[in-house]
C-alpha cells in the first residue's frame, strides 16, 4: 500500500499542495482526478521523487520511501518523451538499466514487453519514425519495463487511440491483478468510472474526496431510482414523499427513501407494464462537480 | 556515494558516447580536424625539404675548375657553344663557361642574371651566432596558432554537443523519466564524462597523428622540439575541458529549445574564444602568454607554449594545473546545482539567479 501524508509544496509564495494525503491499495486501480492546475502533476512529481515536497512524507507498507524504492516506481509522466534518434529496444533496455535492471534481464524483459505492445517489428526503427500512437506505446514500455512495484501514470489515456487505449488497458488491469498499487490521473471521467476501484478528487492543491468509487457516489447525494413505464408517470408528482427530478411521458427520475420507492413500484405495477426500475447511482462527474464546488 | 549512482554515471557516459559516434555531423568535424592537422605537418616537412634539397641545374664547360658545387646541379660539356644550346633549351638554367677574369669562369644566362647559380658560387663569409637557440618567430606563432585551433576546435564542438544533448532532453522531456529513474547529478556527471572522454579521444589521435606524420615525413627534430609540449597540451586539455563541459551544461539547462542553446552558451564560447584570439595576435609577447598560463580557461594553450618556449620553470605548469584542477571542483559544486535546479523548469529560460537558489 502507498500513502502519502501530510505533503505541502509552495512554488514561490504560492500554495500548490495543502495537507495532500490518500492512500493508493495494492493491487487497486486508483484514479486521481482534478481540473486542470488541481495539483495532480505535482502530487505524482513528489511521489516519485522528481520534486521535493516542503513537508509531508511517501511510504510503502509504513516504511518511508527512499531513493532506492524509488528505482522499482514505474513512471509515465504527463509530458511525454524519449529520444528521438534512439532505437527503440536500445532506449528501452537503456531505461531498465538506469532503474536497476541487469542487462540480461533488461534484454528480455524488452523484447518481450515490445512483443507484448505489437512493437516487435519496430524494435530497431529510431523512436521518431514511429507513428505518434506506436510513439506512446513506446512511452507504456518504458513505465513498465523494470517490473515495477508500484505504478505511477499521468494521463495515460490522452493521446491514445482506442487500440492503444485497450492495450494500456490491459496491462494495467494486469500489474494490478499481481498486487501492484496502480495510480493514474485523468481528466476523463467516465474512464476513471469504468476502470478504477478507488478515486481521489483533488481541487485548489487539497484533497476532496477519496475512496472506493461505490461509496463515494452512493453517499453523493439523497438516494434515487429510475423508472420507466408504459404510458404516462403523471401520477408520480402527487405520490408523498417523492420529489421528481426528471420526468418525460412514461420516464422519470425521482428522489425517495428506500419504502417509498417499493410502494411507487409496487402502483405502477398496477398501472401498467414497467419496463424498467432500478436505484440511480450518481455519475462520478456529479460527484466531482459537488465535491469540487 | 552508492554504487547505484556510479551505474547511473556510467550508463549515461556510455550512451554519450555512442550518441556522439553516430553523428554524421561529429565524424565529420573529427576527421577535418585531424586530416588539416596532418596536412599542415606534411605541407610544412615538403616545403620545408624543398628549399633545402633543391637544386639548380648548369651546365659546366670542361676545364672550368669550381671551388664548390653546392647547389648546383652539374651537367659537363664539352664546348661553350654546347653549354650556350643547353641555356637555350632551357635544359639548365645557366652555363659556367672559361673565362680571362681573376676568377676564370664566367656565368651565361638566358633571359635574367641567374642569381641562384651566383649565389652558389659566391664565397660566403662565416657567420657566428649569438642566440642559436632561438626560434624564428614565424614558427612560434604557428605553433601558438596550432595549438589555439585544436584546443578551440575541440572545446566548441564537444561543448556545444554536451550543450545540445542537455537540452535536447529538455525539450523531448525525456529528462522527467531520466529523473525518475536517477539523480540529475549522476545524469550531469555522465554527460560531462562521456563528452570529456570523446574530446579527450580526439586530441590524443590529433597528438598522435601529429607525432606519426613528423616521424614518416623525417621532421624528427619538431618532434623533439615539440614533444613536452604536447604533452602538456594534452594533460591540460583533459582537465581543462570538463570545466567547459561544466560550464555549458549549466548554461544550457536554463533554456528549453534547441533554438535558445546559442544564446545562453555564448558567454562560455566568449571564454574559449578570447584565449584563442590572444594567442593568435600575442603569442610573441611573454608577458600575455605569461597571465594566460595560469588562467584556467586559457592555461591548456598558454603554458604549453611557455614549455615549448622554454620560458617555463619546471613547476610552473604543475602550479597552473592545480589552478585549473581547483577551479574546475569549484565549477562543477555550482554546475551541478543550476542543473539541478533548471532540469525540470521548462518553457521560458529560467534566470541563473533562480536557478541557483532553487
Amino acid at each position: 500500500m502507498l500513502t502519502i501524508e501530510g505533503v505541502t509544496k509552495h512554488f514561490g509564495d504560492r500554495r500548490v499542495l495543502d495537507d495532500v494525503g490518500f492512500t493508493v491499495g495494492s493491487g487497486r486501480l486508483t484514479g486521481f482526478v482534478g481540473g486542470n492546475g488541481a495539483g495532480k502533476t505535482t502530487t505524482m512529481r513528489i511521489l516519485l521523487g522528481v520534486l521535493q515536497a516542503d513537508a509531508g512524507r511517501v511510504s510503502i507498507d509504513g516504511t518511508e520511501v527512499g531513493p532506492a524504492d524509488r528505482r522499482r516506481f514505474g513512471y509515465m509522466p504527463e509530458e511525454r518523451g524519449l529520444y528521438p534518434k534512439m532505437p527503440v529496444a536500445e532506449q528501452i533496455t537503456y531505461l531498465a538499466r538506469l532503474h536497476g535492471v541487469d542487462k540480461r534481464r533488461a534484454g528480455q524483459r524488452t523484447t518481450a514487453l515490445l512483443e507484448r505492445l505489437d512493437l516487435a517489428q519496430h524494435a530497431d526503427d529510431a523512436v521518431e519514425k514511429l507513428s505518434l500512437g506506436n510513439q506512446q506505446r513506446v512511452q507504456v514500455a518504458a513505465a513498465l519495463v523494470h517490473d515495477p512495484e508500484v505504478l505511477v501514470l499521468d494521463e495515460p489515456f490522452s493521446g491514445l487511440d482506442p487500440m492503444a487505449v485497450d492495450t494500456v488497458l490491459g496491462v494495467l488491469r494486469e500489474h494490478a491483478a499481481k498486487g501492484v498499487p496502480v495510480l493514474f490521473s485523468s481528466h476523463q471521467l467516465d474512464v476513471v468510472e469504468r476502470l478504477c476501484d478507488d478515486v481521489v478528487v483533488i481541487a485548489g492543491g487539497t484533497i476532496r474526496a477519496a475512496g472506493p468509487q461505490e461509496e463515494l457516489r452512493r453517499s453523493a447525494g439523497p438516494a434515487a431510482w429510475e423508472l420507466l413505464v408504459d404510458g404516462d408517470v403523471a401520477w408520480l408528482r402527487d405520490e408523498p414523499g417523492v420529489t421528481v427530478r426528471e420526468f418525460d411521458g412514461g420516464y422519470a427520475v425521482f428522489e425517495a427513501d428506500d419504502a417509498v420507492a417499493q410502494r411507487v413500484l409496487q402502483r405502477a405495477v398496477q398501472h401498467g407494464t414497467v419496463g424498467s426500475f432500478a436505484p440511480r447511482v450518481p455519475r462520478l462527474s456529479e460527484v466531482f462537480r459537488e465535491v469540487v464546488r | 556515494m552508492t554504487s547505484h549512482f556510479v551505474d547511473a554515471v556510467r550508463l549515461v557516459t556510455v550512451r554519450e558516447i555512442q550518441a556522439r559516434i553516430r553523428s554524421k555531423a561529429f565524424i565529420v568535424s573529427a576527421a577535418i580536424l585531424l586530416v588539416a592537422v596532418v596536412a599542415s605537418i606534411v605541407v610544412g616537412g615538403i616545403v620545408g625539404k624543398a628549399t633545402a634539397d633543391d637544386t639548380t641545374p648548369v651546365a659546366v664547360v670542361d676545364g672550368v675548375s669550381l671551388q664548390s658545387t653546392d647547389g648546383l646541379d652539374v651537367t659537363p660539356t664539352r664546348t661553350v657553344a654546347q653549354a650556350e644550346r643547353l641555356v637555350r633549351d632551357g635544359e639548365v638554367d645557366a652555363a659556367v663557361v672559361p673565362s680571362d677574369d681573376a676568377l676564370g669562369y664566367a656565368v651565361v644566362g638566358l633571359e635574367d642574371a641567374p642569381t641562384d647559380v651566383v649565389g652558389a658560387l659566391s664565397v660566403a663569409p662565416s657567420v657566428e651566432l649569438l642566440d642559436p637557440g632561438a626560434l624564428p618567430a614565424g614558427l612560434v606563432s604557428l605553433i601558438g596558432i596550432m595549438f589555439g585551433v585544436v584546443f578551440f576546435a575541440s572545446a566548441v564542438t564537444f561543448g556545444s554537443s554536451i550543450a545540445q544533448s542537455v537540452v535536447e532532453e529538455k525539450s523531448t522531456r525525456v529528462v522527467e523519466i531520466l529523473m525518475a529513474a536517477i539523480p540529475a547529478r549522476a545524469l550531469l556527471a555522465g554527460k560531462v564524462l562521456g563528452n570529456s572522454a570523446m574530446a579527450f579521444a580526439q586530441i590524443v589521435a590529433v597528438a598522435v597523428a601529429a607525432v606519426i606524420t613528423m616521424a614518416v615525413t623525417g621532421q624528427d627534430n619538431l618532434f623533439g622540439l615539440l614533444g613536452p609540449s604536447v604533452l602538456w597540451f594534452v594533460g591540460f586539455f583533459a582537465v581543462g575541458f570538463v570545466l567547459i563541459a561544466a560550464l555549458f551544461a549549466a548554461s544550457a539547462v536554463l533554456v528549453s529549445r534547441q533554438e535558445d542553446v546559442g544564446s545562453v552558451t555564448m558567454p562560455v564560447m566568449m571564454l574559449v574564444m578570447i584565449p584563442y584570439l590572444l594567442i593568435v595576435v600575442a603569442s610573441d609577447n611573454e608577458t600575455i602568454v605569461g597571465i594566460m598560463s595560469y588562467v584556467p580557461f586559457s592555461a591548456p594553450i598558454g603554458m604549453p607554449m611557455r614549455i615549448f618556449l622554454g620560458t617555463a620553470e619546471w613547476w610552473e605548469p604543475i602550479l597552473s594545473l592545480l589552478i585549473v584542477a581547483a577551479s574546475v571542483v569549484v565549477v562543477v559544486v555550482v554546475g551541478a546545482r543550476i542543473y539541478e535546479n533548471a532540469l525540470l523548469r521548462t518553457g521560458g529560460r529560467v534566470k541563473l539567479a533562480e536557478a541557483l537558489r532553487g
